[in-house]
């Protein structure tokens, strides 16, 4: 009977805990050092191998240089970012919605059971073709295609997590006459919150990725525009150097903004 | 607002006793297992600002009978009129059921209702349970006995008019039990109210009821109803709460 609120909320844990000062800048020396070794022995390949198919670190990093000095490499990237942005909240948002309605009500659930996995399981490349196919080269067929590869994701996790809501918790908001808003917002949602920031790490990471297929099919800017040129041109430094800038920009957002938010939405946590 | 709610209470205290008449309540067949009848032909009266415990082995339809006052299980035949109590009802669970991310002082205020006055009311009954010094910490870097304190002071700051309470002491040692059980008349002697309260303890049954009813295993209908008189002082003597004991439950 002890370890109540253990036995009630079976939310996943948080993957990052918050860390010390100390920790995080260990974390941070170990991380550089392995990405410097990385590159040293990328750059002692690229010396012996001297094909033009494998630029240096060094030539990478000179034409990520020259893109940005150029403005291209903003506009591309803050394109994508545009695009990777409004797929993420509006996959987000519609799954979220579909998740919750899914864990609350029984026979929805039953029946669009099959729908949840026909979809989940369909290629990215499919729902691709068919967005642009059907609504045209557009964003907006671009954006669709993005979220329908993500919202069924997003609907499996937090389908769970309205599923693993505590009808214990639930008397209790009954009893002392929370009404719907308090409830929602100190009951519900708080129980949410993990399921919903698993889903926003996980989401980010794959509409990122799908964002850049979209834009090398069928749009004419974005950092995967940018690749498909370069692909036609065997421009390697150029993959390399975009995708070195993506990366950077991506792992950011997930240090800065996400981990952040995770560890203070669980701050109670023992 | 305080004012006004203490008024309010004046006026209702005189008004008639809780009823409670369940004929039927069945739980529904689920999977394999056919459906249940909890509880039969079990009806009562309590009187306004006594405290009945009700008791009886674990299964015979406590918990149900306080969710169904508590209008929590509304499946049921018969019917419950708690008057106008009702709308000044507290319920303390058999778990502390405390939101675990809502710091301490958190989780009572958001039982108050919007608008209400009340940090200086909120920090004197902390003070009152003894949970002063852990205000701000969130229930579950508390101790077991630490999260009830809370759940009482949840429970006592709607000043209730009718207080029901699930086995709020399982699962503690006998010294905390205890000193929880003597805080709980404290509390309910500076604000009187009716209490409810069900417990399958029997010595827990003596020390805090006034009057005891006891469910019977299995039938699940009323086996004995009767009223307890011990002082203040015997409540507290263990000789007199083990032969009011045995004179009741010998029965």
């Amino acid at each position: 009977m002890a370890p109540i609120s253990t036995r009630i909320f079976s939310t996943p844990k948080p993957i990052a805990a918050p860390l010390g000062f100390t920790a995080v800048l260990e974390r941070l020396a170990w991380m550089a050092g392995s990405l410097l070794a990385l590159a040293v022995l990328w750059q002692l390949i690229a010396v012996y191998v001297q094909n033009k198919y494998l630029p240096t670190p060094i030539t990478v990093f000179d034409v990520l240089w020259r893109e940005s000095a150029s403005g291209d490499l903003w506009i591309n990237t803050s394109a994508t970012l545009a695009r990777v942005a409004v797929a993420f909240v509006v996959s987000m948002f519609i799954g979220t919605a579909i998740g919750l309605a899914l864990g609350r009500f029984k026979t929805a659930d039953k029946f669009f059971d099959a729908w949840l996995i026909l979809f989940l399981n369909l290629p990215a490349l499919v729902t691709i073709t068919l967005c642009y196919i059907w609504f045209g080269l557009t964003d907006i067929a671009a954006i669709t295609a993005v979220a329908l590869n993500k919202i069924p994701n997003v609907a499996v996790n937090m389908r769970e997590g309205a599923r693993s809501l505590s009808k214990d918790l639930d008397e209790m908001a009954k009893i002392y006459k929370f009404g719907w808003w308090k409830t929602l917002r100190h009951v519900t949602l708080p129980q949410l919150a993990p399921f919903f920031a698993a889903s926003a790490r996980s989401g980010l990471s794959l509409v990122w990725k799908i964002v850049l297929v979209v834009e090398a099919f069928g749009r004419s800017s974005g950092v995967g525009y940018r690749l498909s040129i370069a692909f036609q041109e065997f421009d390697v430094s150029t993959i390399l150097a975009y995708a070195l800038a993506f990366i950077l920009i991506v792992q950011a957002i997930e240090f800065l903004l996400l981990q952040p938010l995770q560890a203070r939405v669980s701050a109670w946590r023992r | 607002m305080a004012s006004l709610n203490v008024a309010n209470r004046e006026i209702v205290s005189g008004a008639a006793p809780i009823s409670v008449s369940v004929h039927r309540k069945v739980f529904p067949p689920v999977g394999d297992r056919p459906a249940q009848l909890v509880l039969k032909d079990i009806s009562f009266e309590v009187s306004p600002r006594s405290f009945l415990v009700i008791t009886g082995p674990s299964g015979c339809g406590k918990s149900t009978l306080l969710n169904i006052m508590a209008g929590l299980d509304r499946d049921y035949d018969g019917s419950v009129d708690l008057g106008p109590a009702r709308d000044r009802l507290a319920f303390i669970f058999q778990t502390p059921r405390l939101l675990p991310w809502r710091t301490v002082y958190e989780n009572i205020s958001l039982a108050l209702p919007d608008g209400d006055p009340r940090q200086s009311r909120i920090a004197a009954m902390l003070e009152r349970v003894g949970l002063g010094q852990a205000m701000n910490a969130y229930p579950e870097r508390l101790s077991l006995g630490m999260q009830r304190r809370a759940a009482l002071a949840r429970g006592f700051i709607l000043e209730p008019e009718i207080l029901l309470m699930d086995e709020p002491f399982v699962s503690l040692d006998e010294q905390t039990a205890q000193s929880l059980r003597d805080l709980l008349l404290e509390l309910w002697h500076s604000h009187p109210t009716t209490v409810i309260f069900v417990t399958h303890d029997r010595t827990e049954a003596i020390q805090l009821g006034t009057r005891i009813l006891r469910l019977a295993p299995g039938k699940a209908s009323v086996m004995q109803d009767v009223t307890i008189d011990l002082t203040e002082a015997q409540r507290h003597d263990r000789a007199a709460v083990l032969a009011e004991q045995n004179r009741i439950f010998a029965a």
